[in-house]
């Protein structure tokens, strides 16, 4: 089974991030940075079918030059092939699904055969545009669903067959059907993926890392600036430093009327 | 004409079309232009009284045989599709899930940008918005430069409200789709949980690393349950696999628009702030005054969260007879 991966080099999660004095861009000066938290569920998937269905997974990324550290990590944990198309930051998401596409068509090409699966994330952790992989599965002519938590594939995952897909919903989840080849967005909670082995991390100090030189025209979308919302100011009131609060809370939720 | 889609589920209207309806109608003033709707894979009298109820002067039906349940590919098409007919000057949806996933799939077959979670818009040529990154902790100002605007609104950008209510018209739109649009129409689904939804429930009790095990989260299913709320929980807790990610609150995780949120041993790092900024009222119980999320709560009680939710739970008890 051939399973392309698309990740995303991000500042990591749960860091303030601040803004260049001009706004253009992120203050990257003080952030560590990582895979996309979607996509990493995403490559633990995809380094799972493999083992199950035996294949190999190709991990891709469009970033900085810097962007080949997400390419190694996906390496230590399982990921086979690292492709990286040089960016110089702010494309805008029509750019860069047809970047995609290109790179796609390369490899494809050169194996004379499509990916029996693409993974994206449901939508980066930084820009959030929600459309990049949905570009990119309809300019190739494949289906794609979004909001991915569960995979399945039909035999060996190689050639013709399905791909069974739960989506987490409200208080459930769907259940599709997609004909290989085919395309998903995927989301955490996918999986709980797995820390790099010593042996993984030597491993991925070998990969070779491809760059692909791809650029397209830039889309309609132009970022003007960034800022920070206004700091949400709350006059907290401390109701208690013990179980005694506790009358005061239940106050407070009568008074709101949840009781 | 501003057309806005309508999300709805098998025929029930979504709290996400009421929210893109409210956001929609002040932009069709701002644009000074007729506000109206889409309604794919529906014709019920009752959805297009409610959008006339939020100020839609027409809507536009579409009921086929592959739309009888939900599909990206069969929404995004006929979505399309009316678009190319009707020639509106923009089209939004609410940046819910399948909100995003509609329009990007109509950006997709239209080849036109598409900006999601706008939280305000300004038309004009080009057309400027500001709209969320990082999952709302920054923002970023864009240029739209397209022939038909196609916007999200993010959810909770702005709260539900009807408007001065209009007897809507209802056209009907025949679209041009086939079996091939039935390729990722939902197969099948399952209920897990029925009834109150960490997404709709008006009580959250949250916890995070605090709550120091799986099994601590006992005493937070309990008050939770008297509450008739859902327990949610921080992006530590999943990872640790204390809780199901289904629980997770947060920028990956679940976005919640509580009347109140008990966010219990959570520190408020900024991932799970976004995912839950949209509650109304917040009451943190932590150890540590300084905490992110005692210092945005609106009451906080300083102290073990052992000790003080059982106590909070028995007071309930005792008032309840």
């Amino acid at each position: 089974m051939k399973i392309l991966c698309c990740v995303k080099r991000v500042p990591a999660p749960g860091a303030k991030i601040n803004v260049t004095a001009d706004g253009s861009d992120v203050d990257a000066a003080h952030l560590g940075f990582t895979t996309s938290p979607h996509e990493e569920c995403g490559v633990e998937g995809a380094v799972q079918l493999r083992e199950e269905h035996g294949g190999e997974v190709t991990v891709l990324t469009v970033g900085p030059s810097e962007a080949a550290e997400q390419l190694r990590y996906a390496a230590s944990v399982g990921a086979d092939h690292g492709v990286l198309i040089p960016s110089d930051g702010a494309w805008d998401p029509q750019r860069t699904a047809a970047v995609i596409h290109e790179a796609i068509d390369v490899l494809e090409s050169e194996a004379e055969e499509p990916f029996d699966l693409i993974l994206f994330g449901n939508e980066s952790a930084d820009s959030g545009g929600f459309q990049v992989g949905i570009r990119v599965a309809h300019s190739l002519g494949r289906p794609i669903v979004n909001g991915i938590k569960g995979i399945e594939v039909s035999g060996d995952g190689s050639g013709t067959g399905t791909v069974t897909a739960r989506r987490a919903i409200d208080g459930g989840f769907e259940v599709y059907e997609l004909p290989r080849p085919c395309v998903l967005g995927v989301k955490e909670g996918l999986n709980l993926p797995r820390y790099p082995t010593m042996k993984g991390r030597l491993r991925s100090k070998k990969l070779e890392v491809r760059s692909l030189d791809i650029d397209a025209a830039q889309g309609g979308q132009g970022r003007i600036r960034l800022h920070r919302p206004p700091e949400q100011v709350s006059e907290t009131v401390i109701l208690g430093d013990g179980p005694d609060a506790a009358a005061a809370v239940v106050d407070v939720l009568e008074e709101l009327g949840v009781l | 004409m501003l057309l806005v889609v309508l999300e709805h589920d098998r025929g029930a209207l979504a709290e996400a079309a009421r929210e893109a309806l409210t956001f929609g109608r002040s932009l069709a003033e701002k644009m000074d232009e007729d506000l109206e709707a889409a309604l794919i894979g529906a014709d019920d009298d009752a959805l297009v009284t409610e959008a006339g109820d939020y100020g839609a002067e027409v809507v536009h039906t579409c009921v086929h045989e592959v739309l009888s349940d939900y599909g990206p590919d069969a929404y995004g098409a006929a979505v399309a599709q009316m678009v190319t007919d009707l020639e509106p000057s923009a089209v939004l949806a609410c940046g819910s899930d399948r909100g995003n996933e509609v329009m990007a799939q109509v950006a997709a077959r239209l080849d036109a940008p598409f900006v999601a979670n706008c939280v305000d818009v300004t038309p004009g040529i080009p057309w400027t918005m500001t709209r969320v990154q990082w999952g709302g902790s920054l923002l970023e100002d864009s240029s739209l430069d397209a022939d038909v605007a196609l916007l999200t609104c993010g959810l909770h950008a702005v709260a539900a409200q009807p408007g001065d209510s209009v007897d809507a018209d209802t056209e009907t739109f025949d679209a041009d789709l086939d079996e091939s649009h039935r390729v990722t129409v939902v197969k099948d689904r399952t209920v897990l949980q029925t009834g109150v939804t960490l997404p709709t429930a008006p009580v959250v009790c949250g916890g995070g690393r605090g709550v120091g095990s799986a099994e601590g989260f006992a005493q937070l299913e309990e008050l939770a349950e008297l509450l008739g709320g859902r327990v949610g929980c921080s992006r530590a807790v999943t990872n640790l696999g204390w809780r199901p990610h289904s629980d997770q609150v947060g920028q990956t995780g679940t976005r919640i628009a509580p009347e109140i949120y008990i966010a219990s041993g959570i520190s408020g790092a900024i991932q799970h702030w976004v995912g839950a900024m949209a509650s109304k009222h917040i009451l943190a119980i932590n150890t540590d005054r300084e905490a992110n999320m005692v210092v945005k709560a609106d009451w906080a009680v300083i102290a073990d969260l052992h000790e003080v939710i059982p106590a909070i739970t028995a007071e309930i008890r005792s008032r309840k007879g």
